[in-house]
């Protein structure tokens, strides 16, 4: 099991939950079962997220393995210069 | 991703050295093409109208007399560009932005375009064009922008972030929050509790080169685009969705580049050219005057930041909070959320909050700026935690020593650290001569610390080897700070050959798969992973050309020190075969000889560095000279480390400019009063010092070599460095950047007068 913390924008499109347990061994299983529980998420999710998983950001690959009790968070998707 | 990333420590000999920089000559003799350096037979020249007016009503624009002037072939305005953004709201700013649809959102916004034969063609009838506009209040200032009797710029605009949703309008676009424990009982704990207002003015990135480029549209539906730019797929994918054009159909070659630092990350004119080209039937050539980049291409945002920082009185911080304002012009962006993600990231905080508001202004639409958002976040923190330590009688080392962030610190925008690279920094300062050389009278040494994320992304390269054994390598990444050279020493050592037997380029949108843009300092991290890829799976190829020449099984060869060998001592007689040997038989053993490489490169680490630098102000004139300034940064793993050294100084150059004489200064009418190098100073050689680098190697264990990147985070420090600095020469702290002449003066006179 994953335990996800999502950031603050994301809180009332998941039931103003702050964190969320999601069976998942990758990232791309963990944002579609999200997405099934919170139809609100999926925007987010297609567009505008990273994934920080052991204080690692993700930004684009999804096939990334979650670690057994890795630490992750969504995140908003960076920009940069 | 099959590629392994993982670092793995080996003896190196290509790279980390410091071979002449390929694009140099080029450069300096006028040999290299620009943007603007690019010319096709017949083409037109564009001209662009623009708004005279800080917001105004487009109640109506006649192009009749422009469109029937001689030498005129095309004219277009909003009505040229359809809302193809199906609801977008990022992409639909940037339609918006190229070209104003119902209003004007900034002092230069466009509303008009002309495509002539000449440019004076092109000027004459930009002036027969008569725009009817409504003018509208105005605000520039983000914290007048946020008063509740503001001129709201978009009626459609509600503050996000908020429960609940307000039901009037706002120029508080969005409210984002970050942290963790509980900031009050941290206070309630403190023996020393700082709170202070902070100011940062826009800048501009102030790239030598304006945007230019060439765009041809033809009937069949293809089109090119020559321009420059810092991600030449990512503008081929924006121009496509907002004309309507099939993006494998549009090929943007990128030329050189004269620096960009976020700002050619963006679509400003781009479209414009395309859309001129395509009703005119002739290529169009759109440069922007310096006026104009000024006026109409992102700058970053003018913030307003509160900072309340608390410690004990043995020098750790309870408790830290900020509220930070940023304005991010005309449009909705998340420029204070990555402000309030880095501005405490330095620090191992059990308590903390930050707050970002994006604030809506009638100045031009921002675009990154290198780091963007976190220079602004680290003047104001550094800033109080250089006064906190002041007050409570400590070194401002050892107090940033005490409570740096470190592998387990819970981040304040969240995840828990990793190993990183802060600690190692501010030991090496502490350690540094220059922090113990002596000052003279009117000096001051200011220190500060710095963060950002850095990132990957989608990265193509694709390498041939020769029939002679040298080698061509092209990267989709453009190379803003040296990496064709990097993309050469990394192939050199991967395959075992010379440097100089290795040739990169940047291929244009129809070689090569997509590539995202040089930003995020991803350019070395990205593309040199991918080179490695590609070369691997060439050295894959060339071992078993060896084992075809040999007619032995593939398995019994293996590659070593640039040679294919042949394992065991039934094959005692063959002679290792190199690359160049190889290759001179590939047309016989199966033809050209390549490794391609199509892949995400993700895991590039978040990134610190420390500065120290030294001051000295005149107390007559208010004037700053830096006398010393040193930057400490980790690079993971410099790959040719004069480059590394050059992005150390030039974003400390940059930090120094922002620092101390640059700003957007506008009139009340909300125009733009200083559009142009004279009177918005960026520092030139003769301001600066030699800037000392240090760099840290602490391998980045997701890259092949454990390189990090190290484009942005040497611009993070440098304000809150000089206004340390300079708050500590003069014995006033100075909260508003630029630390300019009549700032000091001002703040000089208000110590006087108590």
């Amino acid at each position: 099991m994953v335990e996800v913390t999502l950031w603050g924008g994301l809180r009332p499109l998941a039931d103003n939950q702050q964190s969320v347990t999601i069976e998942a061994k990758t990232i791309r299983e963990m944002l579609r079962k999200l997405a099934e529980r919170y139809p609100g998420l999926s925007g987010p999710i297609k567009n505008d997220v990273a994934v920080a998983i052991d204080g690692v950001i993700f930004r684009d690959d999804w096939s990334q393995v979650i670690p057994p009790d890795a630490e992750v968070f969504l995140m908003r998707r960076l920009a940069g210069g | 991703m099959s590629f392994d990333a993982a670092y793995h420590e080996k003896k190196l000999n290509s790279v980390g050295t410091r071979p002449l920089r390929p694009d140099g000559v080029d450069k300096v003799t006028g040999k290299a093409r620009y943007g603007a350096d690019f010319n096709v037979p017949g083409q037109l020249v564009a001209r662009v109208l623009r708004s005279p007016h800080a917001h105004a009503r487009i109640v109506n624009i006649d192009t009749s007399r422009a469109e029937a002037a001689k030498g005129v072939k095309a004219v277009v305005t909003a009505a040229d560009f359809p809302d193809l953004t199906n609801g977008n709201a990022e992409m639909y700013a940037i339609l918006d932005n190229c070209m104003a649809r119902n209003k004007v959102m900034y002092d230069g916004h466009a509303v008009a375009a002309v495509a002539a034969i000449d440019a004076k063609s092109a000027r004459d009838a930009l002036r027969l064009i008569k725009v009817e506009y409504e003018v509208l209040p105005h605000v520039v200032d983000v914290d007048a922008a946020m008063l509740p009797d503001a001129p709201v710029l978009n009626d459609s605009v509600f503050t996000g972030g908020v429960e609940p949703t307000p039901t009037t309008p706002s120029n508080v676009c969005n409210r984002a929050e970050f942290g963790h424990g509980d900031v009050e009982a941290g206070f309630a704990k403190a023996d020393v509790i700082i709170e202070r207002s902070y100011k940062t003015e826009q800048t501009h990135q102030g790239y030598i080169e304006p945007h230019a480029c060439v765009a041809t549209c033809n009937k069949d539906g293809t089109a090119e685009l020559w321009v420059c730019t810092q991600g030449h797929f990512v503008f081929r994918q924006n121009c496509a969705d907002l004309l309507g054009l099939d993006a494998s159909k549009l090929r943007v070659t990128s030329s050189e580049i004269g620096g960009g630092f976020g700002g050619k990350t963006h679509v400003w004119t781009e479209p414009v050219a395309l859309a001129l080209s395509r009703k005119a039937g002739r290529s169009v050539k759109l440069v922007m005057a310096r006026e104009e980049v000024f006026r109409a291409s992102g700058p970053t945002s003018a913030t307003s930041i509160d900072v309340k920082l608390g410690a004990t009185k043995d020098g750790k911080i309870t408790a830290g909070l900020a509220t930070l304002r940023y304005t991010g012009g005309p449009y909705p962006g998340m420029w204070a959320e990555l402000g309030a993600m880095t501005s405490f990231a330095c620090y191992d905080l059990e308590n903390v909050k930050t707050v970002g508001f994006e604030v809506l202004v009638n100045r031009p639409k921002v675009a990154a700026y290198r780091a963007p958002s976190a220079p602004m976040a680290a003047f104001a923190v550094e800033s109080a935690v250089d006064e906190l330590a002041h007050k409570i009688g400590m070194d401002a080392v050892d107090f940033r020593i005490k409570n740096a962030a470190q592998e387990g610190s819970k981040s304040s925008y969240g995840p828990v650290y990793g190993p990183i690279g802060i600690g190692p920094t501010l030991d090496a300062a502490k350690t540094h001569a220059h922090m113990s050389a002596p000052l003279g009278p009117n000096q001051g040494r200011g220190m500060a610390c710095g963060f950002w994320f850095n990132f990957g992304g989608q990265t193509s390269s694709n390498m041939n080897i020769g029939m002679d054994g040298t080698v061509s390598i092209s990267v989709g990444t453009i190379d803003v700070g040296g990496s064709r050279a990097s993309m050469a020493l990394i192939a050199a050592e991967e395959l075992g050959i010379s440097y100089d037997d290795i040739k990169v380029v940047i291929g244009d949108t129809n070689t090569l798969g997509y590539n995202d843009m040089t930003d995020g300092s991803r350019g070395t991290f990205s593309s040199s992973m991918a080179t490695v890829s590609a070369a691997r799976n060439a050295i894959e190829v060339m071992r078993k050309r060896a084992a075809i020449t040999w007619d032995i099984p593939e398995e019994d060869v293996y590659w070593e020190d640039g040679h294919a060998k042949a394992a065991g001592s039934k094959y005692g007689n063959l002679s290792p075969l190199s690359v160049a040997e190889i290759a001179a038989e590939s047309g016989n053993t199966g033809g050209p000889i390549a490794g391609h490489s199509e892949l995400i490169a993700d895991g590039a680490g978040v990134s610190f560095a420390t500065h120290i630098c030294d001051v000295e102000v005149d107390p007559e004139t208010g004037s700053t000279s830096v006398i010393r300034y040193t930057v400490i940064q980790d690079a993971g793993k410099a790959v040719h480390p004069d480059y590394v050294e050059g992005q150390y100084q030039g974003g400390a150059a940059q930090g120094i400019g922002w620092a101390l004489n640059e700003e957007y200064i506008y009139g009340e009418d909300g125009r733009l009063q200083n559009a142009g190098f004279l009177d918005y100073r960026v520092p030139v050689c003769s301001d600066l010092p030699m800037i000392d680098t240090q760099i840290l190697e602490i391998p980045n264990p997701n890259h092949p070599y454990g390189v990090r990147g190290v484009g942005e985070t040497s611009i993070v420090p440098p304000l809150a460095a000089i206004a340390n600095a300079v708050s500590n020469a003069v014995g006033v702290r100075m909260s508003h950047v630029p630390v300019s002449p009549p700032r000091i003066l001002a703040a000089l006179k208000a110590e006087a007068n108590g």
